[in-house]
Order: structure tokens, then C-alpha cells, then sequence
């Protein structure tokens, strides 16, 4: 948010005592923030690198990052691969077609305000919170469950389904939805109607408009806001760990399980081999979705 | 645009809207009639389960460290934060950049894998310092950096720092006067915000606490939850009702501002706490 002409400006001013004595002050003004993140932004961080290639011994080793070549925890890989990418993409089409529903209508509208701010209020929903949301509503004696069984339909006739991965799938979309809506919405208010009136003057129709005008216009928003849905639910973990209280399905509970081991089985060092392996993955599809922003803002605005 | 799909349009925007809002209201309710059962099919509502939230003393402790938490992260959070972005932007803009970049970091980092890193500082933390649980503000103020900086950042933006500061510094105000009594009141709506989603974030914790082993709201919610799913639904029901009456006021306070013309028509009315960063409450 540098304005262009702040930092020439500053540099003019303090370039007298660059290079000689410059007073310690202005630098001491920034101690505590760095000091601050220093410690407990940089230091984990620092701790997990290094503690996944050290044993317990601490000699220097690969066999925490070899050790997740075992089948179950790829299988845990695998498992939040794909919670994560069923939500995001039902979160995703849901939450774009809810935005259109919405950006088509008046943009100072009432409906506009309400569905944007219970977007920004639904998507901080805990996931403590939001477990006890779905067991009050699709559990066993759920509010739900119940009614539908009054008239005669069983909604866990192959079993309860609900504190397993499709439950739980099903829980993230609760929050991927409103996310998507906030997200994607910027993306939507770009799209000017006079391409749609232009598109029909050359005489397209409503299908040319979204193959040829607007599809192409929000597919890199559409992606991109698909991976942030992605990470988002890949690191979730309140959700999964209050849900299924046993067993490490996916990897943020397998993490907790080799860490806190009530059993003595603590794996730190294969822990923190998972934590940095979430945080490689993160890091890539953040690194994606901000290209792709980039991209979108292009002809935003 | 011809009247047909006109039509077409409105029916499809209703179809939706209503799906979408059972989708989200039904859960809501159900939690409501949940907490309210007796303890038999037959038996009437009560209001028992509410009750039971002020009886159960975990459950009361851990609300008042939970506010207490939220309260302390978010004045940390102002502390640490505002004076840093102003010098920043006033004296070292070249920093500008490298803080920035410190402030959005989190978001790549998802609360299991950085706690993993902080547990070892956290022993420490508890042999050396205090055991008590108010200490985990030093954690969550990492995980509030990304809001409030972005919050903050369009705050600061706004208005012109500065000029404020030059005209406040020609009239022998010391730094400190110039960001309590000319920079604060100016971005006052970016404070409240930055703080309220502060608090949001805290009071909606469960991750850090968990495996830290101290017992927040979240926690003791999860805990009562395996005796009592009633009684945990209500506490579940009512800390949701309060951090979305505070979302809310935020998204009506943030709005007048706004009304003033500032902002042209056709601009995103959308509440000020858009974040493009996944929340970090779950």
C-alpha cells in the first residue's frame, strides 16, 4: 500500500545518515514486531523444518520423511486429498451459483447486504461448534434424522454415514459455501452487462455468452478460489478431531495422534515430517490461487 | 434483457436463495429444538440444557479465560501491530514489504502443523513464565496477524499518515501522541474491525488449545459434549450467537462510512472482514 511518492520522499530525508550513523531509534521502532514474530512465527517454523530430519536422538536422519511412504499414512493422504477436494468443488459451484443468484439482483440492495454479511459470519463458524450444528441436525435422534423418519424415510439405512468422511465432507461444505460467495463475488461484479448486450448484438446466445464471453472471464477466479476452498478445508482440524474421535482418517488427525500419543507411541519427529509436508502442499496451492488472482484482477475494476 | 429471461432469472435466484437458506437455517434451528428436549421423546421443553451451561463449573471457567483471551489477544494485537505499520510506512517504508509479508505468512501454515512447532515453546513458556492459560494469547496473536493486518492495512490506506503525522510532528506532538490521539481516532472503524475479528477468532479456538493441553471454550465445549450432547449444544448455540452479533454490529458500523460517498455505486457493499484466507477457527 505504498503510495509511489511515500518511500522517495522518506529515502531523501534519511539518506544524510544512510551509510554513517543512523539513529538507532527508527530501527528500534520495529524490534518488538520482529522480535515478536521472530519467536513464534519463525522459530516453530524453524523447529518443524529441522526436527523432521532429526531422530530421536538427534541425529541427523530422512527416515521421518521416508516414514511417510507408510500405507496408513498415505492412506490419511489420500483421505484428506479427497474430503478436500469433493468440498471444494460442492462448495465451489454451490457458493459461485449462490453469488450469481445474488449479483444479479440490486448491488445496494438488502438481500446483497444480508447474504454477504452472513457469508463473512458463516464462514468464521467453528468447527466445534459447527459438529454440534450437524449431530443436532443429522445425528441419530438429529432434528432431521427424526422428521424424515416420521415419514418413513431412513436416512441411515446403509448405516450412520455422518461420523465418517462423507459426514464430514459434508460439514465443510458448510463453511466452503460462504467462502466461496465472499471470494468469488469481486469476480463477478466485474462482468459488465454491456458484454452481454454485446454478445447478443453479433447475435450469440445466452449459451455463446458463458462459453465465449463470460466462462473464459471467470475461470482463472473460479480456479483460483476452488484452491483457496482446497486449503482451507486440507488444514481444518477442529472439525475432523471433535467429529471422528478416533483413529487418524486424515492428516491433521494423524498429526495430533503422533504428537500426543496417550499410548507412548510419539512420533515427534514423524509429526513434524507431516506438519511440514501440510505446509509444502498449503504453500503450493496458496501460491496457485494468488497467480490466479493476480490474473483475475486484471480486468477487475 | 428480454422479459422471458427476465422471469427465467427470478425464479432461478428464488430457487436458490431458498435452498441455500434452509441449508443454513435448518442446522441453526435444530440446535435450538435440540436444546430444548427433555429427556424423553414425551416429554415437554425446557430449558434445562441452558441452564446447565452457568452449573457446569468447566464450562464457566472456560468461557470467562476464553473472553478474557479474546480480550487480551485483540489489545496485544493493536499494541504490537499499529504502531509497527505506521513507523513502517512514516519511517522504514522499505520494510514495508518484509512485514507484510511476516503479517500474511500464516495463512500457508495450517494451525496443526505450526502448533507442532510452538509445543516445545509453549513447555518452556509454562516452565519459565506462567502455567496459565491466558498465556496462549501469545499463540493466537499469530493467528490473528493475517485479519488484522489486512484490516488494519485498509484502515492506514485510507487515510493520509502521512500528512497527519507531519502536521501533528510540526506542532511538537511526540510519536507516541501522533498514534494515540491523530492516527487512532482516524481509523477508528478499521480498530473495531481488526479487534472484532480478533475476538472472533479467539473465541472460536480449538485447535492450539487442544493440543496444548489448556481447556478454552471450544474445548470444554468438545468435553461436556461427551456426557451432555444437550447441554453442549446449547454452549455451542450461545457462543455462536455471540460472535454473530459481533460480526454483525461490525458489518453495520463499517457501513455508514461507507454511505458517505466515499465509494462509488456499484461498489461491493460486502463487510469490511472480507478475508480471502481461510478462517482459523477450524
Amino acid at each position: 500500500m505504498t503510495s509511489a511518492g511515500l518511500p522517495a520522499v522518506t529515502d531523501t530525508a534519511a539518506r544524510p545518515t544512510w551509510g554513517g550513523r543512523r539513529p538507532p531509534l527508527t530501527w528500534l521502532g520495529v524490534v518488538p514486531f520482529f522480535a515478536y514474530v521472530g519467536l513464534f512465527l519463525l522459530l516453530p517454523s524453524a523447529i518443524i523444518a529441522a526436527g523432521s530430519f532429526v531422530d530421536k536422538d538427534g541425529n541427523v536422519t530422512f527416515q521421518n520423511l521416508t516414514a511417510i511412504a507408510q500405507p496408513y499414512i498415505i492412506k490419511s493422504f489420500v483421505n484428506s486429498a479427497v474430503i478436500s477436494v469433493a468440498s471444494a468443488l460442492v462448495g465451489a459451484i454451490a457458493g459461485a451459483i449462490l453469488a450469481y443468484a445474488v449479483a444479479t439482483g440490486n448491488p445496494r440492495g438488502a438481500l446483497r447486504r444480508v447474504v454477504t454479511s452472513a457469508s463473512g459470519v458463516f464462514a468464521q463458524f467453528g468447527g466445534v461448534t459447527l459438529v454440534f450444528a450437524f449431530i443436532a441436525t443429522l445425528g441419530t435422534v438429529g432434528f432431521v434424522t427424526v422428521f424424515l423418519q416420521d415419514r418413513g424415510i431412513d436416512i441411515f439405512r446403509n448405516g450412520v454415514w455422518l461420523y465418517e468422511l462423507s459426514g464430514l465432507t459434508l460439514i465443510y461444505t458448510y463453511f466452503q459455501i460462504p467462502l466461496m460467495v465472499l471470494v468469488f463475488m469481486p469476480a463477478l461484479d466485474g462482468i459488465r452487462p454491456q458484454w452481454r448486450e454485446a454478445t447478443e448484438s453479433l447475435g450469440g446466445s445466452t449459451w455463446h455468452y458463458w462459453r465465449y464471453v463470460a466462462g473464459p472471464l471467470l475461470a482463472p477466479a473460479f480456479l483460483g478460489c476452488t484452491l483457496l476452498l482446497f486449503a482451507n478445508a486440507f488444514s481444518a482440524y477442529a472439525t475432523a478431531a471433535v467429529l471422528i474421535t478416533q483413529g487418524g482418517v486424515i492428516v491433521p488427525l494423524q498429526i495430533s495422534n503422533l504428537f500426543t500419543s496417550e499410548t507412548g507411541q510419539a512420533q515427534p519427529g514423524l509429526a513434524k515430517a507431516l506438519a511440514l509436508a501440510m505446509i509444502v502442499i498449503v504453500t503450493i496451492v496458496m501460491t496457485l490461487y494468488t497467480l490466479l488472482q493476480r490474473r483475475t484482477s486484471r480486468w477487475l475494476r | 434483457m428480454n422479459r422471458s429471461r427476465r422471469l427465467k432469472l427470478q425464479i432461478f435466484r428464488v430457487i436458490v436463495l431458498l435452498v441455500m437458506g434452509a441449508f443454513f437455517l435448518v442446522p441453526m434451528g435444530a440446535m435450538f429444538e435440540f436444546s430444548t428436549r427433555g429427556n424423553s421423546a414425551t416429554a415437554p421443553r425446557t430449558l434445562e440444557a441452558w441452564a446447565n451451561i452457568i452449573k457446569t463449573p468447566d464450562l464457566v471457567d472456560a468461557i470467562i479465560a476464553s473472553l478474557e483471551l479474546a480480550a487480551i489477544t485483540s489489545l496485544a494485537m493493536l499494541l504490537l501491530l499499529l504502531p509497527t505499520m505506521v513507523w513502517v510506512r512514516l519511517r522504514l517504508p522499505r520494510l514495508n514489504r518484509i512485514v507484510e509479508f511476516l503479517c500474511l505468512l500464516p495463512i500457508t501454515i495450517p494451525a496443526i502443523a505450526l502448533v507442532v512447532g510452538l509445543v516445545e515453546i509453549s513447555r518452556w513458556i509454562r516452565i519459565n513464565i506462567s502455567d496459565s492459560i491466558l498465556m496462549l494469547f501469545l499463540f493466537y496473536l499469530v493467528l490473528v496477524l493475517p485479519y488484522s493486518y489486512r484490516a488494519l492495512d485498509a484502515g492506514l490506506a485510507a487515510i493520509d499518515i502521512k500528512t497527519l503525522s507531519e502536521a501533528a510532528r510540526s506542532l511538537g506532538a511526540s510519536w507516541g501522541i501522533v498514534i494515540l490521539r491523530v492516527i487512532v481516532p482516524n481509523m477508528s472503524s478499521a480498530i473495531l474491525n481488526a479487534s472484532v475479528l480478533a475476538v472472533a477468532v479467539v473465541l472460536g479456538e480449538y485447535t492450539f488449545a487442544n493440543l496444548l493441553a489448556y481447556v478454552n471454550l471450544q474445548v470444554a465445549i468438545a468435553y461436556v459434549g461427551l456426557t451432555s450432547a444437550t447441554t453442549s449444544i446449547a454452549a455451542a448455540l450461545a457462543s455462536l450467537l455471540f460472535a454473530f452479533a459481533l460480526l454483525m454490529i461490525l458489518s453495520f458500523v463499517g457501513r455508514p462510512r461507507r454511505q458517505r460517498g466515499v465509494i462509488s455505486a456499484g461498489k461491493t457493499l460486502a463487510p469490511v472482514q472480507l478475508v480471502p484466507a481461510p478462517p482459523r477457527t477450524r
